[in-house]
């Protein structure tokens, strides 16, 4: 055993990670790192590549008929991600605590209804969402009227004010169950002991939530959080199917995949524009290696020392 | 007793592995005696049409199989591209107008077909979206063009003793009449997609003011703006619709427009001649149509004729020989019979005397005949160069935020005239053809 | 359990003792308990079972009448119908059960021992390949996928179920290490030098962990299962034929560019939508008893 240690790198290792390094450089990092080169070419009057440097990022950043597009939705992007955080995240921590309360009945039952929304595909979130908030037969406006705030009705998938919001939301609606289960799997795991004695002390269970729990999950709360920003910025198919290629109304729910997507594979009568394309793609790989980075060496490294502390 | 199970844990995981592989590898053994054509196109619900096309023509060539393998349209483009870029698209690719064919072709992407058996049954009028600049190459074999109206609840309007209006200025008082009359939305149209009011509002309307295809040619050329008179009057037009479109129009999409229309709410649908077939399967009441209502003050009526579909060849076809044989009988009578009759409301572009059987289809029809055809401004002139937004997408948009009360018929205007002007050179040469073509048109 | 100590201290602060007035009765609690969780699950559900009647009804009354229950002569099966008539369902649903099965089987595999190597063993590059096993989710791959379809095309995986397959391995891997190493590295470390004592090898050592991370491998399953369930990217592009089609890109048949049929729609997407929550049902209960159990106690 000690022998195998000291070589620099042993055999086993290799055989663990050769089978899914392998398959994942072939059909993953290479192919989209090798595309990512592209955003330093331009290509010529017969379709060749030539090199160009950063003249794309300078075109990205410098022309306000790109630019223009690339800040609104990256402000969109923010605004998406931000509701997701805000809403969906403290959501799934609230129904996994309350899923994961001592003594309850049905758990199961309750668990499986809250998650199911998860498993269904864009275009059933994408129909259904429009159904109820159709401005002719959607039964989300008479619900409104109902409740006598009928002044307050919109074309909620129509306008600008209201479009962003209605369609983060529905993402938050289909996805809140993956960061509920993970934060149940780690609300579990915080020892009786500790809460019974707190209680035992006449703490109350918002005490005991935010005193005990939370920081006793603060690592989840970060892999919950690294994995919303993740999949956030890169984020398409729901915007897509309900508010189409140009994020419409007037471009209101674009976002940096939508963005993406529209310049390199075209549009209606518009030609996909590959190499401006792929400058937006590396453009949002930087926004998301950064953040993971952030997430790494800023917050973990932080929770990690607070942890080594006690 | 805990080292059996993990034992026997891994060896049903590598077992599964093998088994896995060797079905799936199994499962894709075939033989490939005849030769199978695979056709790309976007037209998810033309497999019955299509059915009856590949069985006609297999009478006559039993030993090529065809396949139609419809893509979803709003994921077609992408999905071609990618498939094209890579080697694995259908050997018969289903042909946009203008620009995007024009730039596959470029691009090598799908083959010339100048000398293809079967296209001299075709004017260069027909041809034209789908041929270079110059006319001088062909690429995609025309199979349809669709017209644009509007069609109306007839029930509702006898009931009401409305009837179709002759002028613009007609058609908006009998807007205000169905409005006051209150039981229905007058119109069926919402801004949500933006083709709609693009594609059923101001290329509908618009000709009549802009004096059809003479005024594209001067956008073309240079010597017309679509800020100037002609073009700012059909912009204005299309803002009177606002008070008329239904509640929510925002955010009411096509198919909510269709739904609205048939299910009997909204008195006119802003059409083109494709929704024939849907609305006679879906809608319990009679139908109308009248064709888009020119101003008082014009002298001449246009219709606008949308070359709209046709079918090329991918160039990196290795069933080419078969896939011409195709493309020859796609571009004779029977197919075109079979294509128009299947689908009424797409209407053949070859020069064959074919009756069709729908009386609303023959109302589309009866229109060229009296009126001058017309072309989609937007789709005849070129793409900007560098990806960045086309006067088609500025419209979707522009027009949206007008009907929307955002800005008015002249901002609209200027802003798309503005767009333009960044990246358009004006050419006479193109607007020449465009004329000469158009003076060649069979209808 | 400094931290905790520090905490403890603090219960007796005035805010706190406030809020614990507000305490309620055990009876009461479990009320709201179930009142907060009726009502969020009624919110998960109303969309679906929205979808689930209307797919049996006749296009026209799903936008005539789309909340009342079908029932007497509202009631049709046609959009069931046209998609057995229309679409080879069980083809489909076969196709869509082996690269689903394949991809996540195979992911879970070679994921676990990836993630084994990079939590258990302290080697030089580990951070680096760690990082580099995790670029996959971070940019968009609808970027890379001319190059990877040239590649697969150059295998003769195209059109094939199998290159489906590879393609969602490479793209679930890392989500796969992300999870799966957490839950590794929470081993107590003397197990495993035990079982080294003991003389066992590396691999064996693999083998004894994969039951102690079962938890863990239920959740990867769920986590990867459902976007290749629902993936219509790679099978349009790659292997839109009719013997490969998977259920998510059948379903499409069904939207047209002008008419939709739309009871063929819903049921179409009510029977896509069933599989996986089937799966999804039955490896729940084993995902959270899993997640709970395998959860290290603080």
């Amino acid at each position: 055993m000690q022998s195998t240690k000291r070589k620099p790198f042993p055999f086993h290792i290799v055989v663990f990670l050769f089978p899914a390094a392998a398959i994942y450089t072939l059909f993953m990092a290479y192919p989209l790192l090798d595309s990512l080169r592209l955003s330093f070419f331009d290509q010529n009057v017969s379709g060749a590549p030539v090199f160009v440097g950063f003249q794309n990022f300078q075109t990205l950043f410098g022309t306000p008929q790109w630019s223009g597009h690339f800040w609104n939705a990256l402000q969109n992007n923010f605004v998406f991600f931000s509701i997701h955080m805000l809403v969906q995240n403290p959501v799934a921590l609230l129904l996994a605590t309350l899923l994961t309360a001592k003594r309850l009945r049905g758990r199961a039952i309750y668990r499986t209804l809250i998650f199911a929304p998860t498993t269904l595909s864009v275009v059933i979130v994408g129909f259904v969402w429009s159904l109820i908030l159709n401005p002719s037969w959607g039964i989300f406006d008479n619900i409104l009227t109902g409740l006598g705030l009928g002044s307050l009705i919109q074309p909620w998938l129509g306008v600008p004010g209201t479009s962003l919001v209605a369609v983060s939301l529905m993402s938050v609606w289909q996805w809140v169950g993956l960061p509920m289960v993970l934060f149940m799997a780690a609300l579990v795991g915080i020892s009786d002991d500790l809460i019974e004695a707190a209680r035992v002390d006449g703490a109350s269970a918002f005490t005991v939530f935010t005193r005990i729990k939370l920081p006793l999950i603060l690592p989840t709360v970060g892999i919950v959080g690294v994995l919303t920003f993740v999949g956030n910025f890169n984020a398409f198919d729901l915007i897509y199917a309900t508010q189409g290629a140009l994020g419409a109304p007037n471009y209101g729910t674009d976002i940096l995949g939508t963005f993406f997507y529209r310049t390199f594979y075209g549009f209606q009568l518009q030609p996909g524009n590959p190499t401006m394309g792929t400058t937006i793609a590396a453009v949002m790989f930087v926004i998301i290696l950064g953040g993971v980075l952030l997430y790494l060496f800023g917050w973990q490294r932080r929770i990690a020392r607070m942890q080594g502390l006690s | 007793m805990q080292k059996m199970i993990t034992r026997r844990h891994v060896i049903t995981l590598a077992a599964i592995a093998a088994l896995m592989f060797m079905a799936l590898s199994q499962a894709h053994v075939k033989a490939a005696a005849n030769v199978t054509l695979v056709i790309e196109s976007w037209r998810t619900g033309d497999e019955a049409v299509w059915d009856t096309i590949i069985a006609n023509f297999n009478k006559v060539h039993p030993e090529i199989t065809v396949k139609f393998q419809p893509t979803k349209p709003d994921q077609y483009n992408g999905a071609l591209s990618a498939k094209l870029s890579s080697g694995t698209a259908g050997d018969l690719i289903t042909c946009r107008p203008f620009t995007l064919s024009l730039n596959m072709f470029k691009a090598g992407q799908l083959a010339d077909l100048t000398k293809l058996p079967g296209l001299e049954n075709f004017s260069t009028f027909a041809k034209h979206a789908w041929s270079t600049l110059d006319d001088k190459s062909t690429f995609c074999v025309p199979m349809a063009s669709v017209l644009h109206g509007f069609i109306y609840n007839k029930d509702y309007f006898d009931a009401h003793g409305f009837t179709e209006p002759k002028t613009y200025e007609e058609f908006l008082t009998l807007l205000e009449k169905i409005k006051a009359e209150g039981s229905m939305t007058p119109l069926a149209l919402g801004v949500k997609d933006g083709w709609a009011e693009t594609s059923m509002g101001l290329d509908n309307i618009g000709p009549n003011f802009w004096g059809g295809q003479d005024g594209n040619n001067g956008l073309l050329a240079g010597t017309r703006q679509y800020n100037d008179k002609g073009f700012l009057a059909a912009f204005d037009a299309l803002s009177k619709w606002t008070p008329y479109l239904g509640k929510g129009f925002e955010a009411e999409t096509y198919s909510d427009s269709q739904n609205l229309f048939t299910s009997g709410k909204a008195a006119i649908f802003p059409a083109g001649s494709w929704e024939i077939s849907g609305f006679e399967q879906s809608a319990s009441f009679k139908m109308g149509a009248f064709k888009a209502p020119p101003p008082a003050s014009a002298s001449k009526c246009y219709v606008s004729n949308e070359i709209d579909i046709a079918l090329g060849l991918n160039a990196a076809s290795k069933n080419a020989d078969a896939a011409k044989t195709f493309l020859s009988y796609v571009a004779g009578q029977e197919f075109e019979t079979a294509y128009s009759q299947g689908l009424p409301g797409f209407f053949p572009l070859g020069n064959y005397k074919i009756t069709l059987s729908d009386p609303l289809a023959n109302t589309f029809l009866g229109w060229t005949q009296e009126c001058g055809s017309t072309l989609r401004s937007s789709y005849l002139l070129p793409s900007p160069p560098n990806g960045t937004t086309d006067v088609e997408t500025d419209l979707w948009n522009n027009l949206a935020l007008m009907l929307s009360g955002k800005q008015t018929a002249q901002q609209t205007a200027d802003t798309i005239q503005k767009n333009m002007a960044g990246w358009f050179k004006p050419d006479a040469s193109m607007s020449a053809t465009a004329a000469a073509t158009m003076a060649a048109t069979p209808k | 359990m400094s931290r905790v100590n520090l905490t403890a201290q603090n219960y007796s602060s005035p805010v706190a003792t406030r809020i614990g007035q507000f305490q309620m009765g055990n009876a009461a609690r479990a009320f709201g308990l179930h009142i907060v969780l009726l009502g969020y699950s009624a919110l998960a559900m109303f969309p679906i079972i929205l979808t689930v009647i209307n797919s049996f009804k006749k296009s026209g009354d799903i936008f005539g009448k789309p909340y009342t229950i079908p029932t007497g002569s509202l009631f049709s099966l046609i959009g069931y119908q046209t998609v057995f008539k229309r679409a080879e369902a069980f083809l489909y649903l076969r196709n869509s059960l082996i690269v689903t099965g394949g991809s996540v089987v195979f992911t879970l595999l070679l994921g676990a021992m990836a993630a084994f190597a990079l939590a258990i063993y302290k080697f030089r590059g580990n951070t680096a390949i760690a990082l580099y096993m995790s670029l996959g989710i971070m940019i968009p791959i609808r970027l890379g996928t001319v190059s990877i379809i040239r590649l697969s095309s150059s295998l003769g995986l195209t059109g094939t179920l199998q290159g489906l397959i590879f393609i969602y391995i490479a793209q679930n891997i890392p989500l796969a290490i992300f999870i799966l190493s957490q839950f590794i590295s929470e081993i107590p470390i003397e197990l495993i030098d035990a079982a080294r004592i003991d003389g066992a090898s590396e691999y064996r050592i693999f083998a004894l962990i994969i039951p102690l991370i079962r938890q863990a491998l239920f959740s990867v399953t769920v986590f990867t299962m459902i976007p290749i369930w629902n993936d219509l990217w790679f099978p349009l592009i790659m292997a839109s034929g009719d013997e490969t089609k998977t259920v998510t890109l059948g379903v499409q048949t069904f939207t047209g560019q002008f008419q939709t049929n739309w009871s063929a729609l819903l049921a179409a997407l009510t029977l896509a939508m069933l599989p996986v929550l089937l799966i999804y049902i039955f490896t729940s209960r084993q995902l959270i008893k899993g997640l709970m159990a395998g959860a290290v106690k603080a």
